[in-house]
């Protein structure tokens, strides 16, 4: 049981981009957290401590957290910096969630960004490998993702088709928000066609390079309703972060979602996650990780993630929708991704989705993903959790 | 095989990361190096709130918290606040060779003090209060070293 | 606040380098000797916090070198970059959130597998500073003729903090460099950075260090002697140099005056009966001292000549030999919790203070000191 329950206040995104030169990081993270407190019209005054992440490599900025503090307001407050790789922006979310059930902070305010432009994406990613072991032999995210890819082709049989069309459905979703990057749809046949990238995984298949920051503001239940009418609570928070080389992974079968996304559900007294939840932001990098992640999950059982996509459940107006923000192949400033997830799933609960609203969404999931498969989950709801 | 590791000598084993960057300096950056290359100035914002004017320029006013919307053109002269005479050559000088003498410089006009190099001074003549002035590059490539050093007035 | 524990502390000796461990094998033999410590399995750690830094371990999501030998496999976990100081913090508040009812946090670095100018140099901005070739030296030899010049300091009085930490030292099996030195050495050791000397900064070093926190209940079931946490904050200033008045740590002032409020300290000069303070360089002890509140601004240095600071003085600061005799950057602060800690079980031998049962320990971020994180402790509930 949380010491204090919190709720998500108020969010604030920038016009995702691929390339934004106008500003430097700092000046980047401010836009988001202008808009995050305009959002929850607090003054940066009202704030009592900052979460706040990104990836070191990819902007080559060392202890961000001080140098940040001209655009994340950090100056003579509490600033802390967390990162976990992709998992950044989930693990950020945590982050203020605990900071604020603490008590020892009544408003938090989290903030996630990326500048991917700034560098070599995957130079900067195939370092988080063993220096010895892993990181000469392995080509930074991708190589991994497309051998779980492969696993999982090689024991149920799906194909690139059906992993294709959970990219459709996210290009097309990408349409109805307006801080997307990629905001233009995508038919089956052009990514079937589009280069193969490391087999099975086409160009559009995998999540884009994006410049953007994302801001959330998490209160306590003593002001959260004060605030904002209708918050998004903070029903529960679990992650897994359970290997360490590559070679260890159970390829095909992510681990830590399954055994994080179990915890969760059993934290917050969740029987039938596909029934009772309402809409999912599913940190999802690459196109067949929509099918094999949702069955790790739990929302359908495992080998039967590709019929599901296919039936039209998960896109807009089926019975789960997944991804109505167009997620992470639209968008991808990575630690910022998690936190984004987190800002749509809350956005979604406080029904201020406007052409990406899903209707009556009483509880929603976030997810982060990173590191080494590993999984952050978060899950909201509407009404305040009454354990 | 042998199960006592006693006798096995550790490896090092040497590498390094090699990432590029390319920092956006954004337009408040932009600008200060332009005012560089065409006035031979320093540009500073003000805080229309708090009346601080910043060197380096900042978009936003980091005690107001607001947007920063003017801008102050500052001849660069100023004066030492504090400086240090680095005597060892220390990895992070690259190229340049010691002694090398880094202050912060607060320009008359500006509320804060900028880091910089001071040059065409001997080190034991340096002390803090010193009137400075920038001596600017021939060549102005939009970096920090389109500012060469500083020196005396 | 509800009360906290730390229940137990591990540590490695701090060295030079160390060619036989990776970063996994230091946090194991540093993560057993926690749980050693504090009697229990690691199936007793219900979450755990690493804390560590991409730029100083040449790794991309550092905290990924260590998971394994943390323990993280079947718990929740999560990585704090920055000083370990600020990676407790977040421990606890996952224990207070009533999430947890123990966290494991850990801290490491291996200085000796890089250059340190070089990533400190990459703490300087980009665009404004960094191709001038600053680093954690220059930067910090700013400040501190800054702060000696405000007080009329003298390098002499300064040196005595590296005389006496060195000394502490030789009662440390875990400290680098225990050393018999006099100020006269300091003096004429190679000058660096003007004024600091090569015995006024710490060097670099390779450690790991460990502390399990825990709620009052597990902390009562798991622990005959805990330790006990009475207030914890922390704090940053401005990032650029040029912005703040490097004399004047008010970043530090403001976070000890939160967790003094919280620790029902309202006379640090009296009622603190030891310090473990972020000595990077020799000024830096006075200099924090003094922003703690243990003495009043510019009269550190005096106290020190007086011995007040010494082992057997009024208010010992760094019996352990402190960051100058070994500088694990991102461990260091963990370090200063741990070395409390000992001191309030009684267990600092040489340099036990008789009777301590309140102890600041102090950690921070950023270039000359931008960002403080304080601890108080208390032997007592």
């Amino acid at each position: 049981m949380a010491k204090k329950r919190v709720a998500v206040v108020g969010t604030g995104q920038t016009m995702h981009k691929s390339h934004r030169p106008d500003v430097n990081g700092q000046e980047l993270i401010h836009e988001a957290v202008k808009t995050a407190l305009a959002d929850a019209e607090l003054t940066i005054n009202d704030i009592d401590a900052i979460v706040i992440g990104n990836m070191d490599h990819f902007e080559g900025i060392n202890y961000v957290d001080c140098w940040s503090v001209d655009g994340s307001g950090g100056w003579m407050k509490p600033i802390i910096k967390l990162t976990t790789g992709g998992t950044t922006g989930s693990t950020l979310a945590i982050g203020g969630y605990h900071m604020v059930a603490s008590g020892l902070f009544e408003k938090v305010l989290i903030i996630g960004w990326e500048k991917n432009s700034e560098s070599d994406t995957t130079g900067a990613i195939t370092t988080a490998f063993d220096p010895i072991w892993d990181r000469l032999v392995f080509a930074g995210a991708i190589a991994g993702l497309a051998a779980e890819g492969m696993a999982y082709m090689t024991e149920f049989g799906i194909t690139d088709k059906d992993a294709a069309r959970v990219s459709v459905r996210d290009r097309k979703h990408a349409c109805n928000n307006p801080y997307a990057q990629l905001r233009q749809e995508v038919t089956l046949e052009e990514v079937l066609a589009s280069p193969m990238l490391s087999d099975p995984i086409h160009l559009l298949d995998v999540c884009p390079r994006t410049d953007g920051a994302c801001a959330v503001i998490m209160a306590s239940e003593d002001v959260a309703q004060k605030i904002c009418p209708t918050p998004a609570w903070v029903w529960g928070t679990a992650n897994r972060h359970t290997y360490t080389y590559v070679g260890d992974l159970n390829l095909g079968e992510i681990d830590s979602m399954k055994y994080a996304a179990a915890e969760l559900w059993k934290k917050t007294g969740i029987t039938e996650p596909r029934k009772q939840i309402d809409v999912i932001e599913l940190y999802q990098p690459y196109s067949f990780a929509g099918i094999i992640w949702i069955e790790a999950m739990g929302i359908i059982p495992r080998g039967k993630g590709a019929e599901y996509i296919w039936s039209g459940a998960t896109d807009m107006g089926g019975e789960l929708p997944i991804n109505p923000s167009g997620g992470v192949i639209a968008c991808n400033p990575i630690g910022a991704t998690g936190l984004i997830r987190c800002a749509e799933a809350c956005t979604q609960i406080m029904g201020k989705g406007g052409a990406r609203q899903v209707p009556d969404v009483n509880l929603a999931v976030s997810t982060g993903f990173g590191g080494c498969f590993w999984t952050d989950i978060l899950l909201y709801g509407k009404q305040k959790p009454d354990f | 095989m042998e199960q006592d590791l006693s006798k096995v000598t550790p490896l090092v084993y040497e590498s390094r990361i090699g990432v590029p960057y390319n920092w956006w300096a954004g337009k408040t950056a932009s600008r200060f190096f332009e005012t560089i290359a065409h006035d031979k100035k320093l540009a500073a914002t003000k805080c229309d709130k708090c009346g601080k004017v910043f060197v380096p320029p900042r978009k936003t006013c980091p005690e107001c918290f607001v947007d920063t919307n003017s801008w102050v053109s500052l001849s660069g002269e100023g004066t030492v606040v504090t400086f240090t005479v680095v005597t060892r050559k220390l990895a992070a000088l690259g190229k340049r060779n010691p002694p090398v003498i880094f202050a912060l410089i607060r320009p008359d006009g500006a509320d804060t003090a900028m880091l910089h190099i001071l040059d065409n001074i001997a080190p034991e003549k340096v002390h803090t209060g010193l009137a400075v002035k920038p001596v600017f590059s021939e060549n102005p490539k939009g970096h920090i070293t389109d500012i060469s050093h500083f020196e005396p007035v | 606040m509800e009360n906290i524990a730390i229940i137990g502390i591990g540590m490695i000796p701090i060295k030079a380098n160390y060619k036989t461990h990776n970063f996994a094998d230091m946090a194991w033999e540093t993560v057993n000797a926690a749980l050693a410590d504090a009697g229990i399995s690691i199936k007793d750690v219900d979450n755990v916090i690493t804390t560590s830094n991409d730029f100083w371990d040449g790794r991309t999501i550092s905290c990924m070198a260590v998971g394994d030998a943390s323990g993280v496999r079947e718990k929740n976990c999560s990585c704090v970059e920055g000083d370990g100081t600020f990676g407790a913090f977040y421990g606890m508040a996952r224990i207070l959130s009533g999430s947890y009812g123990t966290t494991l946090v850990t801290g490491h670095t291996k200085g000796s597998e890089s250059i340190s100018s070089l990533i400190t140099n990459a703490a300087f901005d980009p665009i404004y500073e960094r191709a001038l070739g600053p680093d954690m030296i220059s930067g910090c030899a700013m400040q501190a003729r800054a702060y000696m010049e405000k007080h009329g300091l003298t390098s002499r009085q300064t040196a005595l903090v590296s005389v006496k930490n060195h000394g502490n030292a030789k009662h440390n099996p875990y400290a680098q460099l225990p050393m018999d030195i006099s100020v006269d050495d300091v003096l004429a050791s190679e000058m660096i950075a003007d004024p600091l000397r090569k015995l006024d900064c710490s060097p670099v070093s390779d450690g790991c260090c460990a502390i399990i926190l825990a709620n009052e209940e597990k902390a009562k079931k798991l622990c005959k002697k805990p330790v006990w946490v009475k207030g914890a904050a922390f704090t940053s200033d401005a990032y650029f140099l040029g912005d703040r008045d490097l004399a004047d740590p008010r970043s530090l002032v403001a976070a000890a005056k939160k967790a003094y409020a919280m620790a029902g300290i309202t006379d640090p000069t009296k009622q603190i009966d030891i310090a473990e303070v972020y000595d990077a360089f020799s000024y830096q002890e006075l200099m924090w001292l003094e922003g703690l509140g243990i003495c009043e601004p510019g009269q550190a240095a005096s106290l020190l000549e007086k011995g007040d600071f010494a082992v057997n003085g009024k208010l010992p600061v760094n019996a352990s030999g402190g960051l100058l005799s070994g500088h694990p950057v991102i461990a260091a602060g963990l370090y200063r919790i741990a070395e409390c800690v000992r001191q309030l079980r009684g267990e600092a031998g040489a340099v036990q203070k008789d009777g301590a049962k309140t102890a600041v320990a102090q950690g921070l971020n950023g270039v000359a000191g931008q960002s403080h994180c304080v601890w108080v402790l208390g032997a007592d509930k």
